[in-house]
């Protein structure tokens, strides 16, 4: 059922290259979950995210020093190997200092027309973060029209931010079915579901969830559901991990990563000025810990999510040298574990020693008692 | 080889006092009836100096790097912070400090003098966490200012209201939190004291332009740490100036750091705090490092003259200006942090290597040490493409790993097995005994 989105997030390039060749646009390569694709989507551009291909690889060492998270370093990697090579343009929305290297450094060596940096409020909890981001907004419309050589208008803009809000609602309604005592898809499913929507127009994207929404509804896996885990950390579209994970005696109910959950929670709400409901959805968006403070104001909403989803356990993930997690590693697992939420932690480079994992996601799910339910 | 005669610095003295005093000051603020409050070195001081003369802050990383320096002490405030669960990456400082206020030990004697509120800003991602998880420990209230919007060349209203906008509100927030009143004249003061204390410092940084260099690095972080302390102080603005008087005299009289200058360089990034001995290593070679982005720019604030040549800011005192209300003396401040040359790397590099080579032009470099510090991601942000900017221009560029604060990441010898290889590289043979190190 899953097989159009593997497809897509498998061949992600060649989707593009095809896409560019139908539209007769250009697409534009994207640097963290932060960067507000409706404005690119509606100058009739591509927006598709840049991710690893989780293969070791030694091109960016004169690049990025070795403290900086692998994610980054894997990032840059396909640029330089030239990988994204149909990017005509790329943008960043002001992210950790980690993946902003991946930027500044993909910038300065490897050809794009168009390098726009967003400088998106680190501080999301005060009220100037509206205006003061709706603003910058106003700026990257603006270079978005340089560059393409025509006026965005608004109506195209909201058209835009109707169809991802479109999209925003229709994964919400694929998560609302992994509540279920069953869930009628796996966490591999939905991982994937959510990274392929990266990659392509979310036209497609939308049409093929339409496709199987009523299907999955009546669906049931010929699988045990075991052990109901969450999980929660740093950037992750590490497949074969889900996958051990699920082989194992469990499956993934539900998640909060940038690129899960959070890159699609919340929609843009509609009050008349366009622009600014664009940035104040990015604000009010489940936050990235790099701009959680000074209230924690994700805990909440991560504790909220465990309790719907009726989670048994919760591994925490975290890229290897990746600050903006590991500030929130240690209150994290305290908050879980004093709501009777067992936490695995486990870190995470460009690959991952699934056999090791696999014995701690094994020995976790024994402490969970989850193997009674056989 | 010309042999400069050098002797110690007269001021020195007062610097060790004054230090000594904002960090007592600190510990007896509550005795007098005084607020205390913690943040980061790049805090607004000014800010909370509006609220009385009795005022005292302790900022994180200084007071870390004094932790660092007493590598038995330090050792075991990472190791506290370890116990608690933090990863071993984190940044280097903030680890040294959490474990300070989890020992509740003091490094100035005594127990860690808890703070009556957190006041910070954030332009590194572990700025605002930092504070974030003091206020939590503590209990304390906590204020946080964003001041990442961008390199100051590209600062426009829209950019610069969003911080004085959040100044704004931090003064309302500290009004509320202290139940004190504000004083407006205490925080345009301050600013004024600000601005001077900043641009002096970027006058002393200038005279080491003349060889052979008045002042060595080492002494420098000696020196531009009061800058981190309390960059708003009078204190600290009156002694800068009085350094700056004394190092023209240096000049005037051909007294030289080193004595035996023969090849000058400049580092990258805070130092190995446990092991500032690689510089008198280093003076073997008749090398001195007259300086750094780092501790040039760290506070010191500068800008770009109209003939392309890097100097001090003028000051708003120096151009006539006088900051008569809140809302005034609020955006020269935002403004003139924003120039901040250690600001501006974190959104290009390239902006970095630029300023880098023109030091390496006007304080005629003959080569460039890069401390890839494990220990701050802030600093190291960006330093690989450093890295490839300056030896694209030609300037010989060496690096060596380290930690600012973890001494568990420095490998002593093998940096002086590349220390000495970088000599040769540039030419440059040992002129005496080493200095004990290796
Ligand atoms: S950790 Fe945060 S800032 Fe960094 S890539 Fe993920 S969402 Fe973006
Ligand atoms: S990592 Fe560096 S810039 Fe960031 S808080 Fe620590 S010392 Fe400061």
């Amino acid at each position: 059922m899953f097989t159009k989105f593997h497809e897509w997030y498998k061949n992600r390039h060649d989707y593009a290259r095809a896409w560019r060749e139908q539209n007769d646009g250009e697409v534009v390569g994207c640097f963290c979950s932060y960067v507000p694709e409706e404005l690119i989507y509606a100058a009739g551009l591509l927006p598709v995210r840049v991710l690893g291909s989780h293969e070791p690889q030694d091109v960016t060492e004169p690049h990025i020093f070795g403290m900086f998270c692998p994610f980054c370093r894997d990032v840059l990697a396909q640029g330089l190997k030239g990988r994204y090579n149909y990017l005509k343009g790329i943008v960043l929305a002001q992210s950790c200092l980690h993946l902003r290297q991946a930027f500044t450094s993909w910038r300065n060596h490897v050809p794009a027309d168009f390098a726009h940096y967003i400088y998106f409020p680190n501080k999301v909890q005060t009220k100037h973060a509206y205006s003061y981001y709706h603003g910058e907004l106003v700026k990257f419309r603006k270079a978005l029209e340089e560059w393409i050589g025509r006026a965005i208008s608004d109506d195209s803009i909201k058209a835009a931010a109707e169809l991802y809000n479109e999209n925003r609602r229709l994964m919400r309604e694929v998560y609302e079915l992994r509540k279920a005592a069953n869930p009628p898809l796996t966490g591999l499913e939905a991982m994937i579901m959510v990274a392929s929507s990266y990659f392509v127009d979310k036209k497609d994207h939308n049409a093929e969830l339409k496709r199987i929404l009523p299907e999955l509804k009546s669906r049931t896996l010929e699988r045990e559901t075991g052990g109901r885990l969450m999980i929660v950390g740093s950037e992750n579209d590490d497949t074969e991990f889900v996958q051990m994970v699920e082989s194992v005696g469990a499956t993934v109910v539900v998640d909060d990563h940038c690129t899960g959950s959070r890159y699609f929670w919340n929609a843009t709400e509609f009050s008349g000025d366009v622009m600014q409901d664009i940035a104040n959805r990015y604000i009010d968006r489940p936050p990235c810990p790099t701009k959680d403070w000074e209230e924690r104001s994700r805990f909440p909403h991560v504790l909220q999510l465990a309790r719907e989803y009726n989670v048994d356990g919760v591994i925490l993930i975290q890229q290897k040298f990746c600050d903006p997690h590991e500030c929130d590693m240690v209150p994290l697992k305290e908050l879980l574990n004093n709501n009777d939420l067992p936490t695995l932690f486990l870190e995470f480079d460009v690959t991952v020693p699934v056999g090791q994992f696999r014995i701690r996601v094994e020995a976790f799910l024994e402490m969970l008692g989850v193997e009674e339910l056989f | 080889m010309s042999e400069y005669r050098s002797e110690p610095l007269k001021c020195w003295p007062r610097a060790k006092e004054l230090r000594l005093k904002y960090y007592q000051d600190y510990q007896k603020a509550r005795e007098r009836g005084g607020i205390r409050w913690t943040g980061g070195a790049w805090s607004f001081d000014a800010i909370p100096a509006g609220l009385g003369r009795d005022v005292y802050n302790i900022t994180g990383e200084p007071y870390a790097a004094s932790i660092a320096f007493d590598r038995k002490l330090s050792t075991e405030c990472l190791e506290a912070a370890e116990a608690k669960g933090w990863a071993r990456d984190l940044c280097s400082y903030m680890r040294n400090y959490w474990g300070s206020m989890y020992l509740g030990k003091y490094a100035f004697g005594g127990e860690y003098p808890d703070p009556d509120f957190c006041f910070q800003d954030h332009i590194c991602c572990s700025h605002a966490k930092w504070y974030q998880h003091v206020a939590e420990y503590k209990k304390i209230p906590y204020f946080c200012i964003d001041v990442s919007v961008g390199p100051y060349k590209d600062v426009d209203e829209n950019r610069l209201m969003f911080v004085v906008n959040q100044m704004h509100e931090a003064i309302e927030w500290l009004e509320k939190t202290t139940g004190r009143k504000y004083q407006d004249e205490l925080l345009i003061e301050a600013v004024e004291n600000e601005t001077r204390s900043t641009a002096t410092w970027a006058e002393v940084c200038c005279l080491n332009m003349n060889k052979p260099a008045p002042l060595d690095e080492k002494t420098m972080y000696s020196l531009y740490v009061h800058g981190t302390l309390a960059k708003h102080s009078k204190d600290v603005a009156d002694f800068y100036e009085e350094l700056r008087d004394e190092v023209k005299y240096r000049i005037d009289n051909h007294i030289a750091a080193v004595p035996n200058e023969q090849c000058r360089l400049m580092s990258d990034t805070q130092p190995p705090w446990g092991f500032l001995k690689i510089f008198r290593y280093l003076e073997g070679y008749g090398a001195i490092s007259v300086g750094s982005l780092y501790t040039f720019g760290l506070i010191g604030i500068w800008e770009t003259k109209p003939d392309g040549s890097w100097g001090p800011r003028p000051t708003p005192m120096q151009k006539g200006e006088k900051i008569t209300t809140r809302d005034q003396a609020l955006r020269v401040l935002a403004d003139w942090n924003l120039s901040k040359p250690e600001w501006q790397h974190f959104y290009d590099p390239n902006l970095k290597t630029e300023m880098m080579l023109q030091i390496v032009k006007q304080w005629q470099l003959d080569g460039v040490m890069l401390h890839l510090n494990r220990g701050c991601e802030g600093l190291s942000c960006g330093i690989m493409e450093n890295r490839l900017g300056i030896a694209k221009a030609g300037v010989p560029v060496m690096t060596f790993e380290g930690n600012m604060g973890d001494e568990r990441e420095f490998d002593e010898k093998r940096v002086v097995t590349r220390i000495d290889s970088f000599m040769e590289t540039l030419g440059i043979k040992m002129l005496g005994k080493p200095a004990g190190i290796g």
